[in-house]
């Protein structure tokens, strides 16, 4: 009798697990599908090469928010993969078991959990008004920076505490110093994990709008530098959605960041894959 | 303990002294009172049960305790009659003098090529053919050329675990050591690949002093030219009971408690 329940429990868990995993991915074939289906027919060569006329009509195209999005990502980028990753091998590496360290991941994880309007109105605060980046692209990235900073760095770590105390113990025993050990073992192997923080992270900042909207402004032109104001694409169907009637063409915007979100992630793992490889000295 | 049955007869005398070794984790005393000479060119065992502390033993030996938060060390180990704790010593380079083999093959996960040129390369050498020539003696010396020399480039991960632990021995030859440590090197393996580490550590003891720690007597009577009988006290303390020529300590062992354990009264 045991084993028939137990046969029956394990039917039962199964059916759940594929029931979720169905359920998911329903979720998101018919998201993407419907905006897709909505948005695709609105874009052709003119919705891509010319900038929103802004206003209410809705009318114009999106190559400005295309161009600011990409600009916001690219600097947020530079700023937070360095750091955020040095953060990590300090905290797993490094950093002594102790109140201080305790204190620190615990501010972290405090960090990771705030609104990000609240980091909104501190970029605003600090690099709008006092440090005078005013509405930029500038102070929309480093707002980014500090809004993605903990998840980046606690995701990493966690990448960086999954590679095998066995690896570094060999290194060591080779006598290669500790930098060595980190830089040619630990790091290399820690690499898929690195990149499902930054594409985390480049999903968070694709999606962000509150915060950036009080710190880059909403202005529809053309950044011709960083310290120029500008529109995300997020921001753009924002406003296309709510200020406008152009409901078209909020969808056909939404289908053009599925599709960059989609795109970025694939160069990202493609990088990674590259990188790895080198770092690993197997090319 | 004058007569050791040396293989290479090279390089005679005490490579390794340990004297009034105490060594701590915290508060609790790992070793106590430690006093080993170690032959050169030869393969001392160190036996004895769980818990005993001939594990941390050979981690003092390379330093790898320093790792370990809270370790203290009182005592000295020297090495060709150089304390190794001594502030001018670089741990660094003792490692690369002493290498280690551990319990679990650990390559790394790359090429089979690239495990080996890794130590190499961080110290310096970038030439391509020199990291070739230094791949090939190193696998050639552990008796691994032959089965891997068609695929250098495939990873490590790839091979089977007594291969994976002889490419963890040509890891080690590759950056000429003096010293091998090995952990218990064969406790993951199977009888054959067991046989064919230990067929390579009596050919290295020529020109390499090993230090072997096992949990197999069997292995320690086959392979050891002296032995070492390590085991608790009362306070969990770990201390040498016995040391001498291994047939002296399996045949003969003078001490009531290491004739209890080889016996396998206990353990």
């Amino acid at each position: 009798m045991r084993n028939v329940s137990a046969k029956q429990t394990q039917k039962l868990a199964m059916a759940g697990i594929w029931g979720g995993g169905v359920i998911t991915l329903l979720l998101l074939i018919v998201i993407i599908g419907y905006v897709l289906i909505q948005g695709l027919p609105g874009i052709n060569w003119e919705f891509l090469s010319t900038n929103p006329k802004g206003g209410l009509s809705g009318e114009g195209g999106i190559l400005s928010t295309v161009v600011s999005t990409l600009y916001l990502i690219g600097i947020t980028l530079v700023l937070l993969v360095p750091i955020g990753i040095g953060s990590a091998v300090y905290l797993s590496e490094y950093a002594p078991n102790n109140r201080l360290t305790r204190i620190i991941r615990y501010g972290i994880e405090t960090l990771a959990g705030i609104p990000s309007i609240i980091f909104g109105l501190f970029g605003y605060a600090l690099f709008v008004t006092v440090l005078s980046f005013n509405f930029s692209i500038l102070s929309g990235a480093l707002t980014l920076v500090c809004l993605l900073l903990p998840t980046m760095i606690t995701t990493t770590e966690e990448a960086l505490k999954a590679v095998s105390y066995s690896y570094r113990e060999a290194a060591l025993a080779l006598g290669t110093t500790k930098w060595q050990m980190i830089s040619r073992i630990v790091l290399p192997s820690a690499i898929p994990g690195i990149v499902t923080a930054v594409i985390l992270c480049i999903g968070r900042a694709i999606g962000e709008t509150a915060c950036l909207y009080v710190t880059m402004g909403g202005s529809a032109a053309m950044p011709s530098s960083l310290l120029e104001g500008g529109r995300t694409l997020s921001l753009h169907v924002f406003y296309l959605a709510m200020e406008t009637n152009a409901m078209d063409k909020a969808m056909a915007t939404a289908a053009v960041l599925i599709i960059i979100i989609i795109l970025i992630n694939a160069l990202t793992n493609l990088l990674a894959g590259r990188f790895q490889k080198r770092l690993k000295g197997i090319s | 303990m004058t007569e050791y049955n040396f293989n290479g007869q090279n390089c005679r005398g005490d490579k390794i002294k340990a004297k009034n070794l105490n060594f701590y984790y915290g508060s609790f005393q790992a070793l106590r009172d430690i006093n080993l000479d170690i032959p050169g060119c030869a393969i001392t065992a160190i036996i004895g049960p769980s818990g005993c502390g001939k594990s941390s033993f050979l981690r003092l030996l390379n330093r790898m305790n320093d790792l370990i938060y809270g370790s203290r060390i009182e005592g000295t180990i020297e090495l060709d009659g150089k304390n190794i704790f001594d502030r001018d010593v670089d741990v660094v380079e003792l490692r690369k003098n002493v290498g280690m083999v551990f319990q679990k093959p650990n390559p790394f996960p790359i090429s089979i090529f690239d495990n080996i040129a890794f130590g190499p390369k961080q110290h310096g050498k970038k030439s391509k053919i020199e990291l070739e020539e230094i791949v090939e003696s190193s696998l050639k010396k552990a008796a691994l050329w032959d089965e891997v020399k068609d695929k250098l480039g495939q990873s490590a991960l790839a091979l089977s675990g007594g291969q994976q632990q002889r490419l963890c021995i040509a890891r080690v030859l590759s950056v000429e050591p003096e010293v091998i440590l090995m952990d218990e090197p064969c406790s993951a393996l199977d009888p054959m690949a067991t046989l064919k580490i230990e067929d390579l550590m009596r050919t290295l003891a020529k020109n390499y002093t090993i230090i072997i720690v096992t949990h197999n007597m069997q292995q320690a009577a086959r392979v050891s030219d002296t032995t070492a009988f390590f085991m608790m006290e009362p306070d969990r303390a770990g201390s040498l009971v016995e040391y001498g020529s291994t047939s002296e300590i399996f045949t003969n062992p003078k001490d009531k408690r290491t004739e209890d354990y080889i016996t396998g009264r206990f353990g």
